[in-house]
């Protein structure tokens, strides 16, 4: 399969700026999350295709961590959905400003 | 075969986004994640294909489905504000066309490696291995692996903290006042139970 990296590249950035769009215009706090995935894994498909160019293992490991950190961030802020639906029972993320000041 | 990959991940992504239910989303991004594990798998990186099945759609999805299926099960039906789409329209454009000339000059800049097809990798059956990974995660890189277990650890009792219920689990609010009562005058007797 002779596909150039800058293709990987091309794909890895519309997917970026999918998941961006999608934070940015959605009000619903769970496809916000889902939003954040879908860049987690833009970034993270660079990083394979950037290992497989370059053939060092240290993007497969950094991919390994950038999951990590997802899951971690996938358990926060479905905690905080669910705080903030138990307080609120509507969720919209522009009714939560109690930190606002 | 690329093609056919990133014509699946670009629209699923696109349905994710736009879906009315996240329901609608979690199933586009099940075949998002899907599709991108092969994606790695065509990329030698084997390992990192199954985790993003397992961890991705076993563990993170199933996890969605149930805040979705928890959130959706109340008397409240779960109402969410309009979408901002108008308000947002012209910042955002400006922000994504910022961002992608930003993009197409540093691909301009790039060496001519990135416009080349990819190479085999030196020897096969070796780069992307299990083995290979392991040994990489267990030797070069075991600090980072070892925070990321504390850094596991503390959102686990993040989530604990944040969502976990400090009562027990009581079917009628009564009894969970009466176990309250109880703690309370237990704690206050000096904790003679």
């Amino acid at each position: 399969m002779a596909v150039p990296l800058i293709n990987y590249i091309s794909l890895s950035a519309v997917i970026f700026f999918i998941g961006m769009t999608g934070v940015i215009v959605r009000r619903n706090p769970l496809i916000m999350l889902m939003s954040i995935e879908l860049m987690f894994n833009a970034a993270n498909l660079l990083f394979m295709a950037s290992a497989r160019a370059w053939v060092n293992n240290a993007g497969h490991i950094f991919a390994f961590l950038v999951i990590t950190v997802a899951a971690a961030e996938a358990a926060i802020g479905l905690a905080i959905v669910v705080t903030v639906f138990r307080t609120a029972k509507h969720v919209d993320v522009d009714d939560v400003a109690l930190l606002k000041g | 075969m690329f093609w056919i990959l990133a014509l699946v991940l670009i629209a699923s992504a696109i349905w994710c986004i736009t879906a009315v239910k996240p329901v609608y989303s979690v199933v586009a991004l099940l075949l998002h994640f899907a599709a991108l594990a092969f994606t790695y798998i065509t990329l030698n990186a084997e390992f990192l294909g199954v985790i993003q099945i397992i961890v991705y759609s076993g563990a993170i999805l199933i996890l969605f489905l149930f805040v979705i299926a928890l959130l959706s099960s109340g008397v409240a039906p779960f109402t969410v504000g309009p979408d901002k789409l108008p308000r947002v329209a012209v910042p955002g454009i400006g922000v994504i066309v910022i961002a992608l000339g930003f993009l197409t000059y540093a691909i301009s800049r790039a060496d001519a490696k990135v416009g080349a097809a990819l190479a085999p990798p030196g020897t096969a059956d070796v780069f992307g291995s299990v083995a290979d990974f392991g040994k990489a995660l267990f030797t070069t890189y075991l600090l980072p692996f070892e925070i990321t277990a504390l850094l596991l650890m503390v959102a686990v009792i993040g989530v604990i903290v944040l969502a976990g219920d400090q009562t027990p689990y009581l079917p009628s609010s009564k009894q969970a006042a009466d176990v309250r009562r109880t703690m309370r005058e237990s704690i206050l007797r000096g904790g003679g139970e």
